[in-house]
């Protein structure tokens, strides 16, 4: 496969899933207002945070965060290159690049969504029924991918794409987890109370894990939730399942067998990957969430890197026929 | 619905004899649309518009912002062929490009027919087409134009004229394989009782020419080399990639190194055999043509020469879409061929001559007048829709440079019933059909019929506000009875057998 058709359909993956993921984000924090006492935190300038964008924020806005100029900023921003309308697009775009390799189901619905939000980033319908938006974009791209799950090939493309989609909601549920812990805790205070608790069950929603977690754990617990977000193996927006997906792709695309690595990348999601499977949720909180979560963090920027430069990167042939002759 | 209404305007029109009666191969058509309830047609239109918008069939307008795509207009009136005259486009446009073929490789090695004083030095060694960097070149199998797409029209005598040659990258085809696809789902019963024939073989027949040019001796790798996706024609380019089942590469994938082209794959480099490139010449090799050239391969023409990797047209052949040249091509045919033109040009006034400069300057109002090396409906002049000062503007331009100016009479171009607003309405016409050169010279039986939807408006080119319709060539066999337009029970009969 060439090297700009696999960049173009992991970027085209990783594009929706950030889209979605922000439109997960924003429609939690709305609810989570309706249960705010009046006046409580305007919990705004976090989700900010959350995405990593707080830097464009400042510099397009340069005033407080409020409900009305995050969303128009996470949502319709054209300035702002993670803004959900700004994502499609670029999905779009890459998935325009790869048209013959995907199927024609795939873009249809890609073009389908993009036009969605670009007719309701022109109506401004995200702001007049948002959760009514919100969900339809959730919906959008679950339905990506479930026809890209049942239409292409599972063979190299779809890997990179499922490479992409896996590694982007990785990040997002550890930033996600980052930043209300680090809110959530600071107001000692709020500990044990029933707004506390409102607040940690929109943590896990906006992951949509509520159910799941309890399911498995019961009890809204801190740590627990932690865990369960952080390390549980068969929840699939949990960081642990999405990386070990992402590492069983990325061998599937190299074929070097699981447990062994011939490149950097497979190298480093090993490690990743061993690290989650070994960890104990006590010693991450001993060692401190905030500074387990920024580690890794670095390790999977570093994998991305890898990844890159495996596989995308433009280098020229080595010389001396050490190209290699097609296979006939 | 009835065509008690349809006017003829005077033109011949491609349905309709001057009787107002269907002509004979339009007939079974005609009486399904004419058996379909009110508004049923519209209906079909508006279906057909739909599902070019789903799919996302669309092409890229120059000079918009970034970005954006439109869909090609598509009319569900078909223009229909009948299989006599077909029988003689093919044979004359075969005839043509056999004589082109020879005529370019001859430029670029002897020039005997310069030699023979048949055509003007100067008109070669001043075509914007013409490549020095081309001389001496042998490429596969002595073909250069592989891929041809020559626009043919229809003037009021009802004579069949060859307008232009595009021996570049002509562009159309998919529309004509998607144009095709959309009719037999909107006239299913049409084609059952029509006899057409069918156009969808058009992949794998360009894939065969593809793979004939090959190295002997190896299965090839063949590439589709895109300008991307920011392209008019990137649709085009993506949709033959996936019929073909090749590889859409755009310059920036393709490397050369030891004298072969490789791509770049997540699995190191694999080796290019045959790139079929929608590049334009000046972009293809920064090395040897425009330096400045982002979409191109640096090193590719030196590969090329070495017969190491075959080249979809040869590089070069612009020289004999100069509108100049064109001019020359009944000579060009009786000079290689030793026969008479089978397809005849449109009469064309060189401005480079004296007398024809002359002519072309007093009756402008008249004419068409058209610059050597452009295309797309730009650079050119219609003189019955222009104003007086455009004409006067246009005159200072042909006498600065006359060689990069041919004029002909306003044809008026054919007809056929076109969806308008209120009905049925004829709009002129004119039609491309594609021709392959491989292992031997094919004639798609089809083509893309472009349509000038404005009314009264001559310039079909999708950039100006053209449309498209299918083309329905019609099979030989069965023969249409001329009294009442049903098939002779004997042919229904052989055609079940």
């Amino acid at each position: 496969m060439l090297s700009r058709v696999a960049d173009s359909i992991y970027w085209m993956s990783r594009y929706v899933e950030r889209a979605e993921n922000v439109a997960r984000f924003v429609d939690v924090n709305l609810n989570l207002m309706l249960d705010s006492p009046s006046g409580a935190d305007q919990q705004w300038e976090p989700l900010v945070n959350i995405t990593g964008d707080h830097e464009t924020f400042e510099k397009l806005y340069a005033k407080a965060a409020t409900q009305q100029n995050v969303i128009q900023f996470l949502t319709f921003d054209r300035d702002n290159p993670n803004s959900i309308l700004s994502c499609l697009r670029a999905a779009r775009e890459n998935a325009r690049s790869v048209r013959e390799i995907i199927s024609s189901e795939m873009w249809l619905q890609l073009n389908t969504f993009y036009l969605m939000v670009n007719s309701a980033a022109s109506s401004g319908k995200g702001f007049e029924s948002p959760h009514e938006f919100f969900s339809e974009v959730k919906l959008a791209s679950h339905l990506f991918s479930g026809i890209t799950d049942a239409t292409m090939t599972h063979g190299e493309g779809w890997h990179f794409g499922r490479l992409g989609r896996l590694l982007e909601r990785a990040d997002k549920t550890s930033r996600i987890l980052d930043v209300k812990y680090f809110i959530l805790l600071r107001s000692v205070a709020d500990v044990g109370t029933p707004l506390d608790e409102v607040q940690w069950v929109a943590v896990l929603r906006s992951a949509s894990a509520f159910e799941m977690y309890r399911k498995r754990h019961g009890r809204i617990v801190p740590k627990a939730i932690v865990e369960f977000l952080l390390l549980d193996s068969e929840f699939p927006r949990a960081i642990r399942f999405c990386l070990n997906a992402a590492r069983d792709s990325l061998h599937a695309i190299s074929g070097t067998p699981l447990g062994t690595y011939r490149k950097p990348a497979e190298k480093l999601f090993g490690q990743i990957c061993s690290d989650l499977a070994y960890a104990n949720v006590d010693d991450v909180m001993n060692q401190g969430l905030h500074e387990y979560l920024d580690a890794l963090q670095t390790k999977m920027n570093s994998a991305s890197t890898g990844i890159y430069e495996r596989f995308f990167a433009k280098r020229m042939p080595e010389t001396k026929n050490t190209a290699k002759e097609r296979v006939q | 619905m009835n065509f008690c209404d349809y006017d003829l305007g005077g033109f011949f029109d491609e349905m309709f004899g001057e009787n107002g009666q269907p002509r004979a191969a339009a007939r079974p058509l005609a009486r399904n649309m004419a058996s379909l309830p009110p508004g049923e047609l519209a209906n079909r239109q508006i279906a057909a518009d739909r599902a070019l918008v789903q799919a996302g069939i669309t092409f890229n307008v120059y000079g918009e912002s970034a970005g954006v795509e439109k869909t090609l207009p598509f009319d569900l009136v078909p223009r229909i062929v009948p299989a006599t005259e077909w029988a003689r486009i093919e044979k004359g446009l075969i005839q043509r490009i056999r004589a082109l073929n020879l005529f370019i490789d001859d430029l670029y090695h002897d020039q005997k027919i310069i030699k023979d004083g048949v055509v003007p030095t100067e008109i070669i060694s001043s075509s914007k087409g013409f490549r020095e960097q081309c001389i001496g070149l042998n490429p596969p199998r002595d073909i250069w134009c592989h891929i041809t797409g020559t626009d043919l029209v229809r003037h009021r005598d009802g004579q069949i004229y060859v307008l232009e040659d595009n021996l570049r990258c002509p562009s159309g085809v998919s529309y004509v394989l998607e144009n095709r696809r959309l009719m037999k789902s909107l006239f299913p019963e049409v084609f059952a009782a029509s006899h057409i024939r069918p156009v969808s073989n058009y992949p794998i027949r360009l894939r065969d020419v593809l793979e004939y040019l090959a190295p002997d001796g190896v299965t090839p790798r063949v590439v589709l080399l895109t300008p991307g996706v920011f392209n008019s024609a990137y649709f085009e380019h993506s949709f033959l990639a996936q019929q073909m089942g090749v590889e859409l590469v755009e310059g920036s994938d393709l490397v050369v190194s030891e004298g072969y082209v490789w791509m770049r794959t997540t699995n190191g480099f694999e080796r290019v055999d045959v790139i079929y490139r929608r590049v334009d010449d000046d972009f293809l090799d920064p090395e040897v043509f425009r330096a400045d050239s982002m979409l191109g391969v640096p090193g590719l023409m030196g590969v090329y020469k070495a017969g190491n990797v075959a080249l979809v047209n040869a590089p070069g052949t612009g020289v004999a879409d100069d509108k100049v040249v064109y001019a020359y091509v009944p000579r060009i045919i009786k000079y290689y061929l030793n026969e008479e033109i089978i397809l005849p040009n449109v009469p064309t006034y060189i401005c480079a001559e004296p007398k024809d400069l002359g002519y072309v300057l007093e009756h402008l109002p008249e004419l068409v007048v058209k610059a050597a090396n452009e295309s797309g409906g730009y650079g050119m002049l219609i003189g019955p829709h222009a104003s007086k000062a455009e004409c006067e503007e246009f005159a200072l331009k042909i006498k600065a440079n006359p060689r990069n100016y041919i004029a002909q009479p306003t044809l008026a171009l054919s007809r056929v019933p076109t969806m308008c607003e209120g009905g049925l309405a004829g709009r002129h016409v004119d039609l491309r059909p594609y021709i392959l050169y491989g292992k031997d010279i094919f004639v798609l039986p089809g083509g893309l019929t472009r349509v000038a939807l404005k009314k009264g408006s001559l310039v079909v080119n999708s950039s100006q506000g053209g449309g498209t319709k299918d083309t329905w060539v019609l099979a030989d066999n069965p023969i249409f009875n001329e009294k009442d337009g049903d098939l002779k029970a004997t042919n229904v009969a052989g055609a079940v057998a």
